[in-house]
């Protein structure tokens, strides 16, 4: 198995040589702990200024960060909660909490023609709508706050957590999906003003049905919106392509994370299938709370078949005098001899499927680290460093 | 507990990944098995539903996939377009096309009409009684409450319209707890009971819809007692482990790492599962039925899953 692994310093490598990394991967696989410890990793032991964008952060970890309080803007860790936890960094390790919101009413006030028509947008109610959840603005937000902040160039390396979007790839079209969004027939058909709306004959149903269904008032609110909207198209059309640049940029690299579960595993191909078609680097795959190895060795199924079928024998001749397990019930150990035997082969339908799902993934990209599921959820500076000692030197096992 | 099957409408949600495609497939299972005619509708369409039955990937139009059992995946685009040609009577093709898409766009902006769309076709499919049962493998947690608050959301923005007057029928079915339930699916980890908790909060403030369970999915097995415990430690290490070993005729200490592996891993959930317990006990009578579903250790997800999880559910209704 370690064939499909990486030189351990194959992740050390890449941190050093790019200016962004964007961590991306399903839901929940552990982006933003991975995101952390690289970050923290990177200013440990490549010094400079090292800023990790991280998106809802659980808690705890946030916290940790020094983020308690989101303010979006970064926030530098500070040297003495390092030395509480063991490390003495040359570099420095900041944080920053996306604050979708704020960066949206942002975007809005930059790309207004006026103040009076930001005033109006950012007050209509559909735009409260829109900017929590509209063609994936939290996506889109991500990119477009990582191109500010390396462009303000404060900092060497930038390690971007994703949001947890409903599929990794949401994150990559984001920037496309916002061009085409103002440049899209529909917005156009639905911001004719409405009394000449009657002069476009593809969209006469349109309003014949919307008028009865949704009530014409309302779909005038809507109109009115998006005419408002309309007035930010170049900036943002213009921006998103920028943005689109930058994340193809060659001082940008992605690095998946992934789980070896069925679900994940496929979310994972997915996206990565799709980086060459937008000229973006995949930089390789973190694996995150893998099974370890030793579960794998030859000849341990056979072992484990034979604890199930002889427990009763082998428990007798331990429980009996002299025996190593002489003062112990042999009822209860013969139980214990036919469990381990039958756990075992239980963990290892669950490592071989693993391994298996392992194979996949290495196709696609150099995995850089196995990292296995630790003892307690990274929750603290200290839990990053741990995990990010699993990062940095490949998770050897 | 036994009431679960006997409502109408289970909407199953959780965190990404849970197991809610394999929970809602298990549960359509058994009420199919126990005589209803049952329909189980994917929402977010990948797929995952038609291979937990190892049938063709399920479409818009229900196909049946076991007896009594029929699945379907949502489309909201062809959902409006069905209502739209009951509802005005026009004509399915001409237009139609145009129109809905025309919707989906004004449905990224004004919250509630792709919602609508989407619980209307399932409150639909109640009303007219076409079946029994009818689960929804619905939305992850981030966006459930959204879908099923949608009909006050649309109450409250649009004052006219066909909508608008459709939005009276759908809540009486989805605030009717002997017709409609939330089921929410849940691991004994931080994050799902993270956001279980939440959920539970959201659905109760948010939302009409009763909640009806938590499922605990993939729940490790609880491999020894106290005194198998005593037993397990004596035998690790020292001379007991040798004389496996020889006995064997190779290297005994991974079969106990495992087993030390799997009882670790169990007692750090149990921790989680311990938290949400206390959130869902709550003040007698509040209490939320909690149902655990064991982790199934086999090779692939397909029929045999499904029915293993059936059993599992079974069991836990009937205690
Ligand atoms: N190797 C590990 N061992 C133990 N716990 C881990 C490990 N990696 C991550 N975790 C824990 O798993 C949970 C999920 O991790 P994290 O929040 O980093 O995931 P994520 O991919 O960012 O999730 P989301 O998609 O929701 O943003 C957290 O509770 C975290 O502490
Ligand atoms: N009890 C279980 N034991 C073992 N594996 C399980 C169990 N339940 C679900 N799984 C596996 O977990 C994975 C996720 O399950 P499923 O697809 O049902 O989740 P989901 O919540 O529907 O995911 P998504 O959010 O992607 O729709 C699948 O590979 C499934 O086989
Ligand atoms: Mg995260
Ligand atoms: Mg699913």
């Amino acid at each position: 198995m370690t064939a499909t692994v990486a030189d351990g310093r194959a992740l050390e490598a890449l941190v050093a040589s790019r200016e962004i990394l964007v961590v991306c991967g399903p839901g929940g696989v552990g982006k933003t702990s991975v995101a952390a410890s690289i970050a923290a990793m990177a200013a440990c032991h490549e010094g400079g200024r090292v800023l990790v964008l991280t998106v809802d952060p659980a808690r705890r970890l946030a916290q940790a960060l020094g983020l308690a309080s989101a303010s979006g803007r970064a926030q530098r860790v500070p040297p003495e909660a390092f030395a509480e936890a063991g490390a003495a960094p040359h570099g420095e390790l900041w944080a920053e909490m996306l604050d979708t919101k704020q960066s949206w009413d942002r975007l809005v006030r930059r790309h207004a023609p006026d103040p009076h028509t930001a005033r109006r947008i950012l007050d209509n109610p559909l735009y409260q709508n829109i900017s929590g959840r509209f063609v994936q603005s939290h996506d889109y937000i991500a990119v477009e706050r990582l191109h500010e902040l390396h462009s303000e160039g404060n900092y060497d390396l930038i390690v971007v957590d994703t949001p947890p979007t409903r599929n990794a790839v949401d994150f990559l079209l984001a920037p496309q999906r916002m061009a085409e969004f103002f440049s899209s027939r529909l917005l156009r058909l639905l911001t004719v003003p409405y009394r000449s709306r009657f002069v476009d004959v593809a969209a006469k149903p349109f309003y014949y049905v919307a008028d009865r269904v949704l009530g014409s008032q309302f779909l005038e609110d809507i109109a009115e919106f998006f005419i408002l909207f309309q007035t930010l198209s170049d900036g943002f059309v213009a921006r998103a392509r920028e943005v689109e640049r930058l994340l193809s940029d060659r001082r940008t690299s992605f690095l998946v994370v992934s789980t070896l579960e069925t679900v994940p595993v496929r979310e994972a191909e997915a996206f990565m299938a799709m980086l060459p078609a937008k000229r973006l680097q995949l930089g390789g795959v973190v694996l995150n709370k893998v099974l370890p190895s030793y579960l794998m060795q030859p000849h341990l199924g056979e072992r484990a078949e034979r604890l199930c079928d002889e427990a009763a024998v082998l428990a007798a001749r331990m429980c009996a005098d002299g025996g190593p397990m002489a003062d112990h019930d042999p009822v209860i150990v013969e139980r214990v001899l036919a469990e381990l035997g039958a756990n075992f082969n239980n963990i290892a339908v669950v490592a071989r499927r693993e391994a298996g799902q392992r194979t996949e993934l290495a196709r696609h990209a150099a995995i850089m680290a196995s990292v296995p599921e630790l003892d307690d959820d990274v929750h603290d500076l200290a839990g990053v460093l741990r995990l990010g000692r699993h990062v940095w030197s490949g998770g050897a096992q | 507990m036994g009431d679960l099957l006997d409502r109408r409408l289970l909407f199953v949600t959780g965190k990404g990944g849970v197991g809610k495609t394999t929970i809602s497939a298990g549960l359509a299972m058994l009420a199919a098995a126990r005589g209803k005619r049952t329909l189980v509708c994917e929402v977010d369409a990948k797929g995952d539903l038609a291979s937990s039955f190892e049938a063709p990937p399920t479409r818009f139009d229900e196909s049946q996939v076991a007896p009594n059992l029929w699945a379907m995946s949502m489309d909201s685009e062809a959902s409006l377009r069905q209502y739209l040609s009951l509802q005005l009577r026009l004509p399915r093709a001409a237009g139609i096309g145009l129109v809905a898409r025309m919707f989906d766009f004004v449905a990224s902006a004004a919250p509630g009409v792709r919602e609508i769309v989407t619980v209307g076709k399932l409150c639909w499919e109640v009303r007219e009684r076409h079946y029994d049962l009818v689960v929804v493998d619905a939305v992850a947690s981030g966006h459930i409450v959204g879908q099923l608050a949608a009909p006050q959301a649309i109450n409250s923005l649009v004052q006219v319209g066909l909508v608008r007057q459709q939005t009276g029928w759908m809540l009486d079915i989805l605030s009717d707890p002997a017709r409609t339930g939330a089921l929410i699916v849940s691991t004994p980890e931080e994050m799902p009971v993270t956001e279980t908790i939440e959920l539970v909060g959201r659905l109760r403030s948010e939302t009409t819809v009763d909640l009806a369970g938590v499922v605990v999915n993939r729940v490790l097995p609880e491999l020894f007692g106290t005194r198998e415990e005593q037993a397990f430690e004596a035998l690790s290490g020292g001379e007991a482990t040798a004389f496996l070993s020889r006995a064997m005729g190779g290297d005994a200490v991974p079969l106990l790492d495992a087993a030390r592996l799997m009882v670790r891993t169990r007692r750090s959930r149990a921790e989680h599962l311990e938290r949400l317990r206390d959130a869902l006990g709550g003040p007698a009578g509040a209490v939320v039925p909690l149902l655990y579903v064991p982790y199934l250790f086999l090779r692939s997800h397909g029929m045999r899953s499904t029915r293993q999880v059936a059993a599992a559910l079974a069991a836990e209704l009937e205690s």
